[in-house]
């Protein structure tokens, strides 16, 4: 019999279940965060347009660089002051 | 597992199966009739000798852990510890050890013994996992008799499309020392999953990769590099770009493991240049959970994802190593990851002076990436040895070298503007108006040296997203 060992991180996923969406977007503070993609403010400022036309107030936050994840201090302000939030993910 | 304690006085290790054991069976009871406290253990037959009787050990415990390599072996213990051995048969040595004067007048003065069973090459390997096996921590998975242990590794997904070497008990005990590291130190944080990795494990990675244990160091000090936030693997993993992490070899190391930085440096055919650039991605693709079609995204990649590493030549080049501009000291083994793709081809077979062939450099250095594109993305100029004797002839430094292409790299923005040259792509016209800029920011041109010692060609390897922006040549020393 052979015996491997095991190359991998040995990893199990932790389970979330995903925040409640929001009933309503009237008084809500929504975060748009740009993660510095070239172009990514185009189609952020619309969005942001659009959700401050529907009642929301919208904050704008950008990621340093977009090779990165967002540093967990930005992630941790934009849970502190906002509602949800909204990501440009592409070019 | 703890070694067996030996009893104090006296040990001797034979085996039924040697001549030169048979021919100290005599010695032994010579020995315990003068009253010494004297222990046998046997390797193959618990009846041999019949006198004095022996301790059973056929399972190679003891032998194992005293690290026995020959029988008939003597020790001498005191207190637990041991103080003497002698191997064979010796009188002179046997009669010192044993503070018995004569003994076996009537043998021969020397005989050599036989190798112990506890290193015979057939299942040496089967003991150590036996004995040793407990310091591997890793999951261990049991494959039926009739799952094959290559087409496994390629179902549960630890391959880079190409066949592992299984990475069995033995075959990771043999890795783990290629290191002076313990297995369970942790070596990085692993992207994009964030996962510490331990020594163990990049072991057990590097035996899928085809390594030998001497490459682990490397392969190991490539972890390191890689899992810092300058060199950003978790970005250069997932963008859509073609690039992954090149690895350069400076130093001895490079020579001890007969690298290859001459004829085919950037190609196949040298197991350590390929098994470590390899490893190293096995590493991320298997504990770092970076996997192509999951968060790596790339729109083409490239076959240097499978491996590329190559070492640099330093005896042949008329420039300070790469390691050394690192701020290393001259001699010290590193490693440099940049993030790159490629080779491409500078091809310059008519310049025989440094001007001309910079030209030629800067030419197709204007052309990483797109020619409009500046300030973004960096590269690598590998000079052969025929290109750098040009330059060499001439007495310009790597730092001239340099200096000379950031000059002729400084394009007029009129070119580089968006629509110039009836091309859309290109720099935003607000950055572009009226200034020249920079194709490379500083630090963003990495040199060195390497190449067969034929061919009027220097390589450029494309890089990704440069600076702090991106990712950052990162080097690192290799430890033993």
């Amino acid at each position: 019999m052979t015996t491997l060992l095991d190359p991998t991180g040995e990893r199990r996923a932790v389970e979330r279940a995903a925040a409640s969406r929001l009933p309503a977007l009237t008084g809500r503070t929504v975060a748009v965060l740009d993660i510095s993609k070239p172009r990514g403010d185009v189609f952020l400022d619309r969005m942001a347009e659009l959700l401050t036309a529907r009642g929301a107030t919208v904050r704008r936050y950008a990621k340093p660089t977009f090779t990165k994840p967002a540093p967990a201090d930005l992630r941790r302000r934009i849970a502190e002051e906002c509602d949800g939030v909204i990501e440009g993910l592409a070019d | 597992m703890v070694a067996p304690q030996l009893p104090d006085g006296l040990v001797a290790v034979v085996k039924r199966e040697c001549a030169t054991c048979m021919l100290v069976v005599p010695v032994l009871g010579e020995i315990a009739a003068r009253g010494r406290p004297l222990t046998v253990y046997t390797q193959d037959d618990p009846d041999f000798p019949e006198t004095p009787a022996p301790i059973d050990d056929r399972e190679l415990e003891v032998s194992w852990h005293h690290r026995i390599e020959t029988v008939p072996t003597l020790l001498r213990i005191e207190n637990g510890v041991e103080v003497a051995r002698t191997e064979g048969w010796s009188r002179h040595d046997w009669e010192t050890l044993a503070g018995v004067r004569p003994l076996g007048a009537a043998l021969p003065a020397h005989r050599p013994g036989c190798g112990s069973l506890s290193v015979d090459p057939s299942h040496s390997d089967e003991l150590r996992v036996r004995f040793e096996g407990g310091r591997l921590k890793a999951r261990r998975i049991e494959l039926g008799d009739i799952e094959d242990d290559i087409e496994t590794a390629f179902a549960r997904g630890w391959t880079d499309g190409l066949p592992v070497v299984p990475p069995t008990p033995a075959r990771v005990l043999n890795m783990l020392d290629g290191t002076r590291r313990a297995p369970d130190e942790v070596v990085a944080v692993v992207p994009p999953d964030l996962v510490p990795v331990t020594v163990e494990k990049v072991a057990i990675n590097a035996v899928m990769a085809g390594c030998l244990p001497e490459y682990l160091p490397v392969v190991l000090a490539a972890v390191k590099a890689a899992c810092t936030d300058a060199f950003n693997m978790h970005g250069l993993l997932c963008t859509t770009y073609f690039s992954g992490p090149v690895v350069v070899v400076n130093g001895p190391i490079a020579r001890d493991l007969r690298m290859n930085s001459g004829v085919n440096c950037l190609g196949q055919g040298n197991r350590a240049n390929a098994t470590i650039g390899r490893a190293l991605q096995l590493v991320v693709r298997n504990v770092g959970g970076g996997v192509p079609g999951g968060i790596d995204r790339a729109t083409f990649g490239g076959p240097g994802k499978l491996t590329f590493c190559f070492a640099e030549d330093e005896t042949g080049s008329p420039w300070e190593p790469l390691s050394v501009e690192r701020g290393f000291a001259p001699g010290a083994s590193t490693v440099s990851l940049f993030p790159g793709h490629g080779p491409s081809a500078i091809v310059d077979q008519i310049s025989r002076t440094p001007e001309s062939l910079a030209r030629s450099f800067a030419a197709k250095l204007r052309a990483v990436s797109h020619p409009k594109l500046v300030m973004g993305m960096g590269a690598m100029l590998v000079v052969s040895p025929e290109h750098a004797r040009v330059f060499g002839a001439a007495g310009w430094t790597k730092a001239r070298l340099r200096a000379e292409l950031d000059q002729l790299l400084l394009i007029d923005g009129s070119e580089l503007a968006r629509g110039a040259g009836g091309i859309e792509e290109g720099v935003p016209a607000a950055i572009a108006q009226g200034r020249k800029l920079p194709k490379f920011r500083d630090g963003d041109l990495a040199i060195v040296h390497a190449g067969g010692s034929a061919g009027m060609f220097s390589a450029i390897i494309e890089g990704w997203v440069s600076g702090e922006r991106g990712s950052q040549l990162t080097t690192t020393e290799v430890l033993p």
